[in-house]
């Protein structure tokens, strides 16, 4: 689910394309946009407090055969919801679980790393050591 | 349990049509409203119960319901609301009487609880003689399949106001309301 919230409406809508195309799903809630209020706490164990609100979108779809698909993405995308929905739909038949891991959220997954490490690396080239002088003793 | 209904085809303006019905039925009481019901009702509901839900439910307001789990299950995804055994503001379980749902206080006469009430059929201008608030003069609405002992149980009602309970009755895709000023006869 988290490699389908950060991929774009237009990456997964690509994965989708090779795969059968799936049958057609019904909205059963949205996709529909509202604030949630992100909390967190100080230290990671402290008086929890409210950090602020985001912008999410939430979407539940559902198959033909009743399974039913849950998304939450950061923003406004709805597309990017109800996608993210549909393949969360996709992904509770048992049997039809390798084929989709490996034609969407494998590449995805990948693509996203990849995106990560370039953005370690390009910050890491800029990297500065500081030297103090009992060091350089 | 996870719910597999729909809620609302267009969630605002269905939703706003809906509460203009409401409204319309509690205003004009026992003139018969309809609803824009949601495209799939599960089980246990009838179309014009699932659309009055849909509209005033949420989470501020809890509500009584014996419906079966399917619809509890679809009540709690589409409308997020406590489902509580007492002190709800919205019943729909049709064991409940009505003189035992809460009345509010002579303070707070708005906390009162407001009954749904699935029936067989609405029909005007026969049956029961209505009077009061909303009426020039008198209103006959033909209620099938009201509780036994409904009309001296709502006599009992209208005599504790301003506390009380509002009914709305609801029928197919059509509703009508009884706020608790409302007197009713046997016609």
């Amino acid at each position: 689910m988290g490699i389908l919230a950060r991929a774009s409406a237009a990456e997964i809508e690509r994965h989708l394309a090779g795969l059968p195309p799936p049958p057609r799903h019904a909205r059963l809630r949205g996709p529909e946009t509202g604030l949630v209020m992100v909390r967190g706490r100080a230290g990671g164990d402290g008086a929890p407090f409210n950090l602020g609100e985001m912008t999410v979108t939430r979407c539940a779809v559902r198959l033909p055969d009743g399974r039913v698909g849950h998304a939450y993405v950061a923003g406004r995308d709805a597309r990017q919801a109800e996608l993210a929905a549909l393949v969360d739909a996709l992904l509770l038949d048992e049997a039809a679980r390798p084929a989709v891991e490996a034609a969407v959220i494998a590449p995805l997954a990948a693509a996203q790393q990849a995106r990560r490490e370039e953005q370690a690396r390009r910050a890491a080239a800029t990297r500065v050591q500081f030297f103090t002088m009992t060091q350089m003793r | 349990m996870d719910t597999r209904f729909p809620g609302f085809a267009e969630p605002v303006l269905d939703a706003q049509a809906s509460f203009r019905a409401v409204l319309e039925a509690m205003s004009r009481p026992g003139r018969v409203q309809a609803v824009v019901p949601p495209p799939e009702i599960p089980s246990g509901l009838s179309p014009a119960a699932a659309a009055v839900l849909l509209t005033l439910v949420d989470s501020a307001t809890p509500l009584r319901l014996a419906a079966g789990a399917e619809a509890e299950a679809w009540v709690r995804f589409h409308c997020g609301c406590p489902l509580v055994s007492g002190g709800a503001a919205f019943v729909l379980d049709p064991a409940t009487a009505l003189l035992s749902l809460d009345a509010g206080t002579e303070e707070e006469p708005e906390r009162g609880a407001t009954m749904i009430l699935e029936v067989a059929a609405l029909q005007e201008g026969a049956g029961w003689r209505l009077t009061g608030p909303g009426i020039r003069e008198v209103h006959r609405l033909r209620v099938s399949g009201a509780p036994a002992g409904f009309v001296a149980d709502w006599a009992r009602n209208r005599a504790r106001f301003p506390r009380g309970v509002d009914a709305i009755l609801c029928a197919g895709t059509s509703i009508a309301a009884l706020p608790r000023s409302v007197r009713i006869e046997e016609g």
